[in-house]
This record gives structure tokens, C-alpha cells and sequence, in this order.
């Protein structure tokens, strides 16, 4: 899975600067993301990388790296 | 081949208004809270008007602003989910206030799409040539049927009406195409239950509310409505630069944002008033219509409108206004 295509992801829909977004970033507190936002960024997510992420699953997505951890186990 | 033309507009706002300010006094939150998960500031609500007094008033200023009497008025259709009566239809009564003796009167239920299926419904009467004038109202109060508790929820809406008149022609101006769609299997996600009375047979249960699940609905709606465009588009032979302007049903500042993004167009393309009204659900494509009418910012355009939501329910349509 490429890094920097989750970062651009993340930028785009956070409105972030790419250096902000580093694997132990939390969506909530360092990239201020409120519960709308991070919605959407996993339905970007799920568009760009092919995977599906059950609403159930959101809870658990708190850093960049938990979204790195789920793509890649669950990428095809 | 007869097609609808829209030749006038009208709409009703009730003039007691609701901040978002207002609301955090009700219920536990806060403006900014509200306006940037939807895009609302105030929604109107209809303390002293009913459903049928909404509609019959825009559709006399959809027939003011038209030149067409009441009399010659040949169907009625009101697209609500917020009457209060199931019956009479909200359409009857409209007919009952203006006067609009010659028509036929009914309901239409299709949640916030009630107003795209309004159309499709009057087109086949116009191209099969039964009806000439049409009265098309999109009405709601769902401020009576809102759970007040649930700030989920209650933040969302507004009441309002908006009415278009619809003349059968054979100009090159008009209704181009529409088409509707829905998923009955979601019908879960997004209900509101009629407060029915217990028998000595059977009793009813006690929740009486709007409920919904609002991520499910949003991830509908950014799914769905780029894709049905698509799909009209393809089937008329346009590309989304022929069209000048969006008006998508008025849920969520985030949606349209939303789907102005996935369908590569510009967001200023789309025009938005959910922040003064909220989401009057069948009533925001025909308010916002008669909004852009008054300011002659429909004349000669190409205009796509989308409707979406509970059933799941989802329509669009592309107009030509002269």
C-alpha cells in the first residue's frame, strides 16, 4: 500500500499539510477531523484503495497507522 | 410529443425562525457544532400554519407569478410525509383554498425525492396528453414529527413549501428527462412512524418519531447521486459541462459538496439556502427553484435537480428553462 497516497488522501479531506500526517497522528486531536470528516475519509479510502471499512470498524481507525494497519490487511 | 414546461414558480417560509442558538437551548448543542457537520444556521417552523396552508399559499404564488388561473389547472399533485391528515390528501385541500375547481387532486409519498417523482408522474400525463396544466407542490412540517430530544436529529430540518406550475408544450424548453429509482430493502434507514391509535385487539407501540441512520443516509446519497446524473446523462446524450447549474435536494451542506467533488464539477455550481431553511425535505428543490426564479438566475440555463432520501428513494431530472 503506498504511504503517500493515504497521505494525499488525508490532506485533501482534512485539509492538513502532508507533514502533519505521520503514522502516529490521531484523526481526531492532531488532524482535528470531527466524526463528519472521518466518515468521509473512509469512504475516500474505500474508493481509492478498493477496500470496505464496515461503519462498525470506524471506533477502532484513531491514528493514521491503525488506517495503514486496515488497508493492509484487508487489501486484495 | 407533448413535455412539461415549468412556467411559474411560488414558495411559503413561515417567519418564525430558529437559530442554531435557539436550538442550544433545547437540546444539547451548539452552533458551530450544527453548521459545519450541515451547513444550517436557522430553519423556519410552522407555529402557526398547517401543511395545507404552506401549499395552497405557494402554490398562489406559483400561479401569481405564472399568469395561470386557477380553474385552468388540470392536476394537482403534494409531495409530504408530514400531513396531518392521511386523509384527505394535502393536494385536495390545496384545490378546496385556491380554487382550482377543474383539477384532480392527489398525494404523493416519496420522502425527500417526492418532488423528482412529482415530475416524472406529471410528464407521463402530459406526454400521454391527458393533462395540459399541472400544480406540483413540495410541502413539509416535520417539525410535528421530530423527536425534539434526539439532537441527532432535530438540528436537521425546517418547514416550508415551494410549488411549480407545469404547462404541456412542444417547445424545445422544458423538462428533458427524468428519472427515479429507489432501494426498498434500506427501508429502515430512515423512517417515521405514524402515531396510530391502540385497539381492543391490538395495541400500538409507544415511538412515534423521525429516526435515522445518518451515515448510512450520507453514504447514499454521495453514492447514488453522482451515479443516477451519470445515468441521465449518458441517456440524453449530454455531458455534465452542458449543465449550468445543480440544485440537489438541500440535506446537507457536505453532501453536495460531496457529490460536486465526485462529479468533477465546480461547488459554486450548485446552489445551496440550506443554511436559512434546513432541510424542508420535499419542499427544497421547489423553494430553492423559486429563490433562483426570483432572481432570474434560471433564464436560459440547463438545470439538474436531484432528490434522495428515505425509502431509500432517489430521482433527478434536467430542465431546460427559457
Amino acid at each position: 500500500m503506498e504511504f503517500s497516497k493515504l497521505q494525499e488522501i488525508i490532506v485533501e479531506e482534512l485539509g492538513v499539510e502532508t507533514e502533519e500526517v505521520t503514522l502516529e497522528a490521531t484523526f481526531a486531536d492532531d488532524l482535528g477531523a470531527d466524526s463528519l470528516d472521518l466518515f468521509e475519509l473512509v469512504m475516500s479510502i474505500e474508493d481509492t484503495f478498493g477496500v470496505s471499512i464496515p461503519n462498525e470498524e470506524l471506533a477502532n481507525i484513531k491514528t493514521v497507522k491503525d488506517a495503514v494497519d486496515y488497508i493492509e490487511a484487508n487489501d486484495k | 410529443m407533448y413535455h412539461g414546461k415549468i412556467v411559474g414558480t411560488g414558495s411559503f417560509l413561515p417567519d418564525f425562525i430558529v437559530t442554531n442558538d435557539d436550538l442550544a437551548k433545547v437540546v444539547e448543542t451548539s452552533d458551530d457544532w450544527i453548521y459545519t457537520r450541515t451547513g444550517i444556521k436557522e430553519r423556519r417552523i410552522a407555529k402557526d400554519y398547517g401543511v395545507s396552508d404552506m401549499a395552497a399559499q405557494a402554490a398562489k404564488n406559483a400561479l401569481d407569478q405564472s399568469g395561470v388561473k386557477p380553474e385552468e389547472i388540470d392536476l394537482i399533485i403534494t409531495a409530504t410525509v408530514s400531513s396531518e391528515y392521511s386523509m384527505p390528501s394535502v393536494a385536495c385541500m390545496v384545490q378546496g383554498k385556491i380554487g382550482a375547481k377543474n383539477a384532480f387532486a392527489f398525494d404523493l409519498q416519496a420522502a425527500c425525492s417526492g418532488f423528482v417523482y412529482g415530475l416524472d408522474v406529471i410528464e407521463q400525463f402530459i406526454k400521454t396528453g391527458k393533462v395540459k396544466k399541472a400544480l406540483l407542490i413540495g410541502v413539509e412540517k416535520l417539525s410535528q414529527v421530530l423527536n425534539w430530544e434526539d439532537r441527532s436529529t432535530c438540528v436537521l430540518f425546517g418547514d416550508g413549501a415551494g410549488a411549480v406550475i407545469i404547462e404541456a408544450t412542444k417547445e424545445v424548453y422544458g423538462v428533458i428527462d427524468v428519472l427515479n429509482k429507489s432501494i426498498g430493502t434500506d427501508w429502515d434507514v430512515l423512517t417515521s412512524k405514524i402515531k396510530h391509535n391502540d385497539t381492543p385487539y391490538y395495541k400500538q407501540g409507544e415511538d412515534n418519531y423521525l429516526k435515522m441512520d445518518g451515515q448510512q443516509v450520507f453514504q447514499f446519497a454521495c453514492k447514488k447521486v453522482p451515479e443516477i446524473f451519470e445515468g441521465l446523462l449518458t441517456n440524453n446524450g449530454l455531458e455534465t459541462i452542458d449543465v449550468d447549474l445543480f440544485v440537489l435536494h438541500q440535506a446537507n451542506s457536505r453532501i453536495i459538496e460531496r457529490v460536486a467533488k465526485k462529479m468533477g464539477q465546480p461547488i459554486d455550481k450548485f446552489y445551496m439556502n440550506i443554511e436559512k431553511c434546513g432541510n424542508t425535505s420535499a419542499a427544497t428543490i421547489p423553494i430553492a427553484l423559486d429563490e433562483l426564479n426570483a432572481k432570474g438566475e434560471l433564464s436560459g440555463k440547463t438545470v439538474g435537480i436531484s432528490g434522495f432520501g428515505a425509502g431509500l428513494t432517489y430521482g433527478a431530472a434536467f430542465i431546460q428553462f427559457q
